[in-house]
């Protein structure tokens, strides 16, 4: 085949013009990501104690504290996850596995992908009329994780259904030559080879719950106090603020500026460990 | 002697969807022998070894029709149980396919499965797989270690070691060794002389040497017909069927 040959002098203007308006947006991006945490930090930073940390808000030393929303962030976390995980790997299971009909998949893995697309503020209406009102939880961070678990469903099942899909076939018919019955063909070799994709599809969720304040605002209540996570009552009844609701309360609430922007800077530390995480999680599955 | 035969398809028709795949299959498979099949590519050599185990059974498109037995039994009668079956019958497969596991978990795969726990009689039963899979004094050392860190020889013999663990009557090997150095194909070949006392072993090959040195009977595959079945040193040194003397002459295929 002959080479083409482009008419240069044009093809080199516009390619030139193409890659500084490349470069120009690619710039852009970083430059607006370090301005934004810069900005947070250097607001942030100051106020950033280990009594801020450490402690509940005081009003009567009217000192501001996140210890509590620190420990409902972290439960909500673990608690939506705990929820949704079984729910999410069972339906993706069934649905790659199991499910015959090719419509019915079809019609499933649709509506996955539309819940992933509404906003979180009919998540946060559905949690308050099913969850709060209907079940009788009121505002408490039970009711926020399990509509946080409807929220992130689809992330879990899209995750862990495009992992299943990539384990090798010869792994199946290993384990199906050997006698073993689907299910524990399923149990034993498809779900540990498919861990990988479960954990960053669990990563991918934590990272929504961290970032989730409507939601949470309006079915796990704004309190800043401490809950009780010692029993099982309490950790039933606990409501209050996660660090992203704590960041509105403060902000919006106690117009506490300061607080707010430690707050946030806190929240970027977070995000910046979710992905560290996540990227170090795959990287240990991958080798293993 | 008489062979005792332990498989025996009579008019076995295989289908992929509209596509037939085996015609008129008629065969007696004797016990504790190796038979080889061999035949040009796309001829229905892996098509009639899948239909033994019912590993098509994972093809919806795929229909079988004529009776296969095994032990007298239909193998595709309702109501068989197929992972019974599948344990007495067991499969080697073209490249070597250990699970992302140690090489113990692996050989103890299908004892586990089968519901064996006890810790002893595992061990010795991953000993004793290992050893008839001429592998053991390789990896007595690193039974902890990934499976997946052997050399492609290795694995295909702790594979071959799996598929015995679970004590099956017959071994099914398809291409088994193609994939493999010939240094690891010889080893592989002198264990398959060895197993033949105790297991049955029906082996798929490319390679006519490789079924003229171990096998006792051969069967000749053409277009999903069973052309020429008899004894190996026969079907080499006078075939009945001109096709037969084509290809072994090399005439085609
Ligand atoms: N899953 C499948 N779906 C449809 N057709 C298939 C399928 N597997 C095999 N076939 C067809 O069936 C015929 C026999 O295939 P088979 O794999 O049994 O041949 P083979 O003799 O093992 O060939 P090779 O020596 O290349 O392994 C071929 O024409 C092939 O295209
Ligand atoms: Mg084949």
């Amino acid at each position: 085949m002959a080479r083409m040959r482009w008419p240069s002098p044009r093809r080199g203007l516009f390619n030139a013009v193409l890659r500084l308006l490349l470069w120009l947006s690619a710039a852009l991006t970083g430059g607006l990501l370090v301005a934004i945490v810069c900005y947070v930090c250097y607001r942030g930073l100051p106020g950033l104690s280990w009594q801020f940390l450490s402690s509940a808000e005081s009003i009567l030393q009217g000192t501001a504290g996140i210890l509590p929303s620190i420990f409902n962030t972290l439960y909500v976390i673990i608690l939506s996850l705990l929820i949704v995980l079984p729910l999410g790997v069972g339906a993706a299971v069934y649905l790659t596995e199991y499910a015959r009909s090719r419509r019915l998949t079809a019609m499933i893995e649709f509506a996955a992908e539309t819940l992933a697309g509404i906003p979180s503020m009919i998540y946060a209406l559905v949690g308050v009329i099913l969850f709060c009102t209907a079940l009788g939880l009121q505002k408490t961070l039970l009711a926020g994780s399990l509509t946080l678990a409807i929220m992130t469903l689809p992330t879990i099942v899209r995750a862990t259904q495009e992992s299943l899909k990539t384990v090798p076939k010869a792994y199946r018919e290993g384990a199906l030559g050997l006698g073993a019955g689907k299910w524990r063909m399923i149990r034993t070799v498809v779900l540990p080879s498919s861990v990988d994709g479960i954990v960053t599809g669990c990563i991918l969720a934590a990272g929504r719950v961290v970032g989730e304040t409507a939601v949470l605002m309006y079915t796990a209540g704004l309190s800043t106090a401490m809950q009780d996570f010692s029993t099982i009552q309490g950790l039933m009844k606990a409501s209050g603020s996660t660090l992203t609701v704590a960041l509105y309360v403060y902000a919006k609430e106690r117009a506490d500026f300061a607080a707010a922007f430690s707050v946030a800077t806190v929240l970027l530390f977070l995000t910046v460990l979710i992905n560290l995480a996540a990227s170090l999680a795959g990287k240990c599955l991958r080798r293993g | 002697m008489p062979d005792k035969t332990i498989l025996s398809a009579k008019d076995l028709d295989f289908f992929y969807g509209p596509a037939q795949a085996l015609r008129h299959i008629t065969a007696n498979i004797p016990a504790n022998q190796v038979t080889a099949f061999i035949g040009p590519s796309g001829c229905g050599k892996s098509t009639f070894l899948r239909t033994i185990n019912r590993m098509n059974d994972l093809i919806p498109i795929a229909r079988v029709t004529g009776s296969l037995t095994f032990h007298g039994r239909d193998i595709y009668a309702p109501g068989v149980d197929v992972t019974a079956l599948r344990r007495q019958i067991g499969m080697v497969f073209q490249k070597p396919n250990p699970f992302p596991m140690s090489v113990y978990d692996n050989v103890a795969y299908g004892p586990r499965t089968h519901g064996t726990c006890d810790r002893a009689k595992l061990d010795a039963i991953v000993e004793d797989s290992l050893r008839a899979a001429a592998i053991w004094d390789e990896v007595k050392d690193r039974l902890k270690k990934s499976a997946l860190s052997l050399s492609g020889g290795q694995q295909q013999r702790v594979c071959i070691a799996r598929a015995l663990a679970v004590r099956p009557e017959v071994l099914l090997m398809d291409e088994a060794t193609s994939a493999l150095d010939p240094i690891s194909t010889a080893k592989i070949e002198d264990l398959i002389l060895e197993l033949r006392e105790r297991f049955t072993i029906i082996m798929v090959t490319h390679n006519m040497q490789q079924a003229a040195r171990i096998s006792d009977k051969t069967a000749f595959f053409l277009m999903g017909e069973l052309i020429e079945y008899t004894a190996t040193e026969r079907l080499f040194s006078m075939p009945r069927d001109k096709r037969t003397e084509d290809y072994i002459t090399g005439r085609f295929g």
